[in-house]
């Protein structure tokens, strides 16, 4: 290639043409960089810029109304103070921690024994894939309701019926969270059963085979066979369910919408509190240092999750 | 010769058009979506352009939950709407960050509209100038479903305090559990319940909410026994519950409740009821016979951006959609008692059993201002919460109330 350009180039001076002549390779570069130029300046102009600026937001006191002023770090001062930030950080991880694991081992098993029913098969993974498809604020609207007290609360009816006490659930500030994530769980449970199926389908037969004739149990099966082999599997769905579980908020926000995140700040994640900083309070500066946390926080855990990845090539 | 003619005919031609031009004014009006609301601006809107055939009447509306955030950010953007819709909480931050602009006395003079309208429209005025005017004026007062009453042999709906309690316990209904199946009164501080905690118990236990400066002046005995009689409804009398049937309109408008304190706004949702006869008094009198309300409004203003020919059009229309006769249609429509003391007192209204109360509690409402009506109603929420759910003092909750909502307040003033 080298050798090639300085001829071309040659023969373009020779034929005493303006301007200059491209190689072939050159050409195509400029042309994959013409058709990527589009996205590039789209994206730099809709996602980077808005992010970085949100970096600068960060530093002012802007309010919408009123000229953005340079406060430097105050924001993130305030915000490191304030018990509430804490508490809703903490909140933020506790949905993560309780949700992620539960989800994974729920459909985990679901598929493990879903993958071996013949009867009606097609209809039941259906079954569970449906919630996936369903708008999440419907979801929780419903949700809200299974969840009242009695006279109308599906759960309460059943309790009371069972003659147990009555449970408060959103009502109260130790139910209100896991209750939510529960929702979180549920919807999103058919779509981790399909990305586990479809990985446990992947797994040659041939090993099983091999396996039983070798005479391994299935608790060995299991043990030394699907859950290696569906690794890479896990780790997607332990990524996607993570960064699904960190943004949670419309279940949140539907579900305690009278007093969102409420009660007392109990369910409130960080992305909750950002929407009502900047859109109930018009605190943008302040808004634009709490989207930074979260921003750190999701680009530590992602970047801790590449790190497994490559540990698992 | 062919030329200067054409000329004067294209000169003919531009001034025919800016002519047609001015004639045909066009202004935007934004409030939120609210049915009624909707509607009645729709009939004002046809009234308005058959009288006025040169101004034309655009209405555009938003939910509730997003309009603030839709006027602010079309006004940053320079493409607001030229009069608007607000809730009189919003005005400091309207006012601050220049989305409207002040009435020009020579159309709308201060002593006329002192004269005319309830007092409680000097909310939206600042340093003698008024920033807009509302249609309605909504206040609060006890409803109370007739069917429950019966059914616990109460013939008179309650006039003061001890009887409200008395009342509530002898309707509310529990199951074997000691689980509430009907309240006796709906407890939802974030529907009105935080308004009749501020402006009303805590006045009526001998208390101001905020003093004279507006700092937050709740934080003493007053203070405390009112929030323990509110808070006692659900932890000592039982006779309602937090979050029950989810809202507590939600629980009247069911048959659930007996009693649910709420404003003139709720009366559109409440028609419809036909499986039981509900009715409404003032709210409840304190033992010494005192009472108080709490009055709040949305108002109409003009946009900053609004100048010249669009400025006298918008002003016709402000003008138009705050006279007596706007007053009574939106009255029909939506339920909001009239802003103008003339059309709201009439005898015909005096008389009614619905708006009567509402009208009374106009007499002696109030109406504490807001600079963050989300963040200071949260804090009240919370404030019930730490009690009912968490078991906290009254006394520690009010004073952490008090230093959420001060702090609030500090930060509106700097």
């Amino acid at each position: 290639m080298a050798s090639t350009a300085p001829t071309i180039a040659a023969d373009a001076t020779r034929k005493g043409r303006a301007g200059f002549r491209l190689t072939l390779r050159q050409r195509r570069v400029a042309w994959a960089w013409g058709f990527l130029a589009l996205p590039i300046v789209f994206y730099g102009w809709i996602r980077f810029y808005p992010t970085l600026n949100a970096f600068w937001l960060s530093l002012t006191d802007w309010d919408l109304l009123r000229p953005a002023t340079f406060i430097g770090l105050a924001n993130y001062e305030k915000l490191f103070a304030d018990p509430t930030f804490w508490k809703i950080f903490g909140n933020t991880f506790e949905y993560l921690l309780i949700g992620m694991p539960v989800s994974l081992v729920l459909s985990f098993i679901i598929a493990y024994y879903l993958d071996r029913v013949r009867f009606l098969h097609g209809f039941i993974r259906a079954l569970y894939f449906v919630p996936f498809l369903t708008t999440a604020a419907a979801l929780a609207w419903v949700w809200r309701w299974f969840y009242q007290p009695v006279p109308i609360g599906v759960f309460n009816d059943i309790l009371s019926h069972l003659g147990l006490p009555a449970q408060p659930f959103l009502r109260s500030t130790a139910q209100a969270l896991p209750a939510i994530t529960v929702t979180g769980i549920w919807a999103g449970l058919g779509f981790q059963i399909i990305i586990f199926m479809a990985g446990l389908r992947a797994i040659p037969s041939t090993y099983y085979e091999a396996a039983r004739i070798d005479g391994l149990g299935e608790w060995a099966i299991l043990r030394k066979i699907t859950l290696p082999l569906l690794k890479p599997t896990t780790i997607f769905l332990v990524v996607f369910s993570s960064i699904g579980f960190l943004r949670i908020f419309d279940s949140v926000f539907n579900m305690t919408h009278n007093d969102p995140g409420g009660p007392l700040n109990s369910t409130k994640p960080l992305v909750l509190l950002i929407y009502q900083t900047a859109f109930s309070s018009y605190d943008m500066g302040y808004a634009a240092a709490q989207t930074v946390v979260l921003f750190i926080i999701l680009l530590v855990i992602s970047l801790l999750q590449l790190f497994l990845l490559r540990d698992r090539a | 010769m062919r030329i200067p003619t054409l000329l004067a005919g294209l000169a003919a031609g531009i001034s025919l058009l800016s002519i047609t031009a001015a004639q045909a004014v066009e202004i935007n009006y934004w409030q939120y979506v609210y049915d009624t609301r909707v509607k009645a601006m729709d009939e004002l809107i046809k009234n308005f352009e058959a009288a006025n055939p040169d101004i034309t009447v655009k209405q555009t509306t938003f939910p509730y939950d997003d309009y603030q955030t839709k006027v602010i950010a079309a006004h940053v953007a320079g493409n607001g709407p030229d009069v608007l819709q607000f809730y009189y909480g919003w005005l400091d931050k309207f006012q601050q960050g220049g989305v409207l602009q002040p009435l020009d006395p020579a159309v709308f003079p201060n002593a006329e509209i002192e004269k005319d309208f309830f007092p409680i429209v000097s909310a939206i005025s600042r340093d003698g100038k008024y920033y807009g005017l509302p249609t309605a004026v909504r206040s609060l007062a006890l409803f109370y479903n007739k069917k429950l009453l019966d059914e616990a042999g109460i013939t008179e709906p309650p006039q003061t305090l001890d009887e409200l309690v008395a009342d509530a316990k002898k309707t509310v209904k529990t199951d074997g559990g000691g689980n509430i199946t009907s309240e006796g009164i709906t407890l939802d501080p974030a529907g009105q319940d935080h308004q009749w905690w501020r402006d009303v118990l805590v006045r009526q236990f001998g208390g101001v909410p905020y003093d004279d400066k507006g700092n937050v002046a709740y934080d003493d005995d007053a203070g405390l026994k009112a929030l323990t009689w509110y808070t006692d409804l659900a932890t000592k009398e039982k006779v309602g519950a937090l979050g029950f049937m989810d809202e507590g309109q939600a629980a009247f408008k069911g048959g659930l409740a007996a009693f649910t304190v709420d404003g003139t706004f709720r009366l559109g949702s409440f028609k419809p009821i036909t499986d039981f006869e509900w009715g409404v008094t003032e709210l409840p009198a304190n033992a010494e016979g005192v009472r108080s309300n709490f009055a709040s409004f949305f108002a109409n203003g003009i946009s900053a951006d609004v100048t010249g020919e669009k400025k006298a059009a918008a002003e016709k229309f402000l003008q138009y959609v705050t006279s007596p006769e706007a007053m009574q249609i939106w009255l029909k429509t939506v339920g909001e008692l009239p802003a103008r003391r003339e059309a709201a007192l009439t005898e015909e209204n005096l008389a009614d059993p619905i708006y009567a109360p509402f009208l009374k509690g106009l007499d002696y409402a109030h109406t504490s201002n807001f600079v963050d009506e989300a963040g200071q109603r949260q804090v009240a929420i919370d404030m019930v919460n730490r009690v009912v759910l968490e078991g906290q003092s009254p006394k520690d909750s009010l004073d952490e109330a008090a230093k959420q909502e001060q702090a609030i307040l500090d930060a509106a003033k700097k």
